[in-house]
């Protein structure tokens, strides 16, 4: 499912490399950016509002594959919602990111799965509920089992982090990238016919597929 | 000494020498004269400008603003159906000004003859501390909210509170009712200015449908400029939605609360009134160039220009709020306004420094109707140089992105990286630099380029005050030099802090600020000095040569 690197161009090894496309999709104001930054910086710092969509890439060398990583942290601006598709199209992977603490954008976050549900099958997307700011426990508004207990039924990841002190922030990354190699292996040993071609990166132009249907 | 206002065409002076040197200004001359054709005064680009071509600072303003002329409400005393909603709106003024008291100079009221002695604008500047701060917890009863010299509301045609400078809408809306009460009074036309004066403010109206712009200033600003102001918060706003857009929200929907799909840009707007306060490049209507090294300058350039792409339309290269360089597509010019709204946008989001961001973007003088995508990214974490391709495609994200590296590989194989470095180190001059003793700061713009030039502002003006009253004595003089009934080419006034001089022809604009223990005499000779000064540096201080892709 994943963008492949032609096999063997890595010097080191034989290991496979795999390009993912994730996208952060949430309300204004609920961490997105303080995430990514968080994770591809390791720091937390007062952020201002998200302008149209920012783009990172991050490089993981793990022990079964190398997985580089297309994050596209979008706006949650209302205005900016209708470009929204732009950035969340052809996506391996979505994190839906509400804050603990503003029950709001947690309903919000289940309008985001509606849609991604309405243009993704199942095994096209490995989504992750994301409650951030977990800090912030005493003002609360959703509870750690309503969480849960959404992301069950919809079989999502799911996970609560914060950003500014920290929490479990790698570990949401981490545990999307896992859940998408496991798929790669058992779409290895099982093909799907939903499975999306794998793209030979030694091919030029082959990345722009991420922006065209 | 008073105020001594010339009217006569020419630049004639007995001891100066700005009179034409005979024939020697045919292509570009070393003495600019007001005889100097567009097009061969400093600055002129050699190879066609690099934007919309803008003969005036009224010029701004159009086309879709054409029919824009401040009037006063006695202006229009004549008309008896006038009359009696005059006399409402002066009733109303006067609620409105009991909850807006303050002291107030008119500059133009001092700048008469025999009052000079007392220009000293000195109204307490009680700005708010920073854009972040606070602004929900301003009490509007506070009289910090009253002693603020602008403010600045945005409101629906139907009246909804749609942005407010200080403050939050909620709290204003009894303000906002009389405002509207006003507004309904001055509705006869749309895309009108109307503005009143009373009690030490201007308020001044600007109406573009479906929106109505008010602000209520001490400044001593004229209400064109007020207007002028008013107008970029309008197309701010446009950038973020597009005409388009916003006309059909207001057709669907005629109460419909705009600050829904503002929510999170106010700061943008915030930013923009602030950088209007201090940054001339508003007040002229023209893009202020980094001082680089031509041959570097070139180097940045074609860089920029081979680092193209088919969907590209402008690839612009900026630190802080100056140009270092701009290429566009063949036949596409940029506007101004749009270049100032940009960096705005940037100035005010630091987003932007970590990653590369990519957003809609609408550039309302070039068009109002539809967005362009935006590539944003800085070259390096450290250096404050920031990338800006603009794109029609937004799908091409990756297209573009590429070219921001072919740009950055090229820079570097071209060796100019450092040298772009060392010219970030120092990217003001000092007015020093001229040579002239006198002289202590100054602004000059190239009309038909649209790029202008001015020194650091240095001592005396080292407080925000000081700086905000200097900025005030230009902005004074621009507009006695601009206004519409009366415009003046050449003023020369002395005050008891400085010396001032402006100079209006058909191809620049100059504006000078003297020490005032200079004499007039002084002041024009040394006017010529630095027109030659100018001239010498212009290869540093504007971009002659702009670039196509
Ligand atoms: N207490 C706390 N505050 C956080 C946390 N993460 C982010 N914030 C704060 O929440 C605010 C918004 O954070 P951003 O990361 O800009 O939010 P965003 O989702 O990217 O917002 P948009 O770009 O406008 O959509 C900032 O003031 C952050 O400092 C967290 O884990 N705990
Ligand atoms: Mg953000």
């Amino acid at each position: 499912m994943a963008q492949t690197v032609t096999p063997g161009t890595s010097p080191e090894s034989s290991r496979p490399s795999y390009m993912y496309k994730m996208v952060l999709l949430g309300s204004m104001s609920v961490g997105k950016s303080s995430l990514a930054y968080r994770y591809v910086k390791n720091d937390f710092r007062e952020l201002l509002p998200t302008v149209g969509c920012s783009f990172f890439t991050q490089t993981l060398n793990l022990d079964e594959a190398t997985v580089k990583l297309e994050i596209w942290d979008t706006a949650g601006q209302e205005k900016y919602q209708s470009v929204c598709h732009l950035y969340y199209r052809d996506a391996h992977t979505a994190l839906l990111v509400y804050d603990i603490a503003n029950k709001q954008t947690f309903s919000r976050a289940k309008i985001w799965l509606e849609e991604l549900e309405k243009r993704f099958l199942p095994d096209e997307i490995v989504i992750a509920l994301v409650g951030n700011k977990t800090d912030l426990g005493a003002e609360r508004e959703v509870t750690t089992e309503e969480g849960e207990e959404f992301a069950r039924t919809k079989g999502l990841l799911f996970m609560e982090t914060s950003a500014k002190s920290n929490y479990q922030v790698n570990d949401v990354f981490m545990a999307v990238v896992h859940e998408l190699l496991r798929r790669e292996k058992e779409k290895a040993s099982n093909p799907s016919p939903y499975g999306r071609s794998t793209v030979d990166l030694g091919v030029s132009g082959a990345r722009t597929r991420c922006c065209r249907t | 000494m008073a105020a001594d206002v010339h009217k006569k065409k020419s630049w004639e002076v007995p001891n100066g020498s700005l009179a034409p040197g005979d024939g020697q200004h045919a292509e570009r001359s070393e003495s600019p004269t007001p005889g100097l054709a567009q097009g061969t005064e400093p600055g002129a680009g050699q190879e066609g400008a690099m934007f919309v071509h803008t003969r005036s600072y009224e010029d701004l303003t159009s086309p879709e603003d054409g029919a824009a002329v401040a009037r006063s409400p006695e202006e229009r005393r004549g008309e008896p159906a006038e009359q009696s909603s005059m006399e409402q709106i002066s009733k109303d003024f006067s609620e409105l000004s009991t909850q807006l008291t303050g002291i107030a100079l008119d500059l133009e009221e001092e700048m008469r003859p025999g009052k000079e002695g007392k220009l000293e604008p000195s109204p307490q500047t009680n700005r708010r501390d920073s854009v972040l701060s606070g602004k929900e917890e301003e009490d509007v009863t506070m009289d910090a909210w009253r002693m603020h010299r602008k403010h600045v509301f945005v409101l629906s045609e139907a009246g909804k509170p749609v942005y407010s400078r200080y403050g939050s809408e909620e709290a204003l809306s009894s303000t906002m009712g009389v405002m509207m009460a006003l507004v309904s009074f001055l509705e006869a036309e749309k895309n009108a200015i109307r503005s009143i004066h009373a009690d030490g403010y201007k308020v001044v109206f600007v109406r573009r449908s479906p929106l109505v712009l008010v602000a209520v200033a001490r400044t001593q600003q004229s209400e064109q400029e007020i207007a002028h102001e008013l107008l970029y918060i309008y197309y701010q706003i446009l950038s973020l939605l597009t005409w388009t857009q916003l006309n059909h929200i207001f057709q669907q929907k005629q109460n419909y609360d705009l600050r829904r799909l503002l929510a999170g840009s106010e700061r943008i707007t915030d930013n923009l009134l602030d950088l209007m306060a201090h940054d001339p490049s508003f007040l002229m209507g023209a893009v202020r160039c980094l001082p680089l090294a031509a041959s570097v300058r070139d180097a940045v350039s074609s860089s920029l220009q081979q680092a193209k792409a088919k969907s590209l339309v402008f690839s612009i290269l900026l630190s802080g709020n100056q140009l270092v360089s701009l290429v566009r597509k063949k036949d596409q010019f940029l506007h101004p306004i749009d270049l100032h709204l940009l960096f705005n946008l940037i100035s005010s989001s630091s987003s932007f420094r970590e990653g590369e961001a990519w957003t809609p973007i609408c550039l309302p003088k070039f068009n109002s109707s539809g967005f362009f995508h935006a590539h944003i990214s800085y070259l390096e974490q450290e250096m404050d140089l920031c990338l800006l391709l603009v794109s029609t495609d937004r799908e091409d994200f990756f297209t573009v992105s590429d070219c921001k590296r072919r740009f950055q590989e090229r820079l570097r194989r071209r060796g100019v990286h450092h040298a772009l470095q060392e010219a970030l180190r120092t990217p003001f001059y000092s007015v020093a630099q001229v040579g002239i003793p006198d002289l202590r700061h100054f602004i000059y713009k190239s009309k038909s380029s649209g790029l202008f030039t001015s020194p650091e502002i240095e001592a005396p003006y080292v407080q925000e005050e000081e700086k905000e009253r200097l900025l005030g004595l230009y902005q004074y003089l621009h507009s006695r030099a601009h206004n519409s009934s009366r415009p003046l080419k050449n003023i020369y006034f002395t005050g008891p802090r400085e010396n001032l001089l402006a100079w209006v022809t058909n191809a620049f604009e100059l504006y000078v600020c003297y020490s005032p223990l200079g004499t007039k005499a002084g002041a024009i000779n040394a006017v010529n000095k630095l027109m030659k000064w100018i001239r010498k540096e212009e290869d540093r201080l504007f971009i002659l040569t702009p670039q196509t892709y």
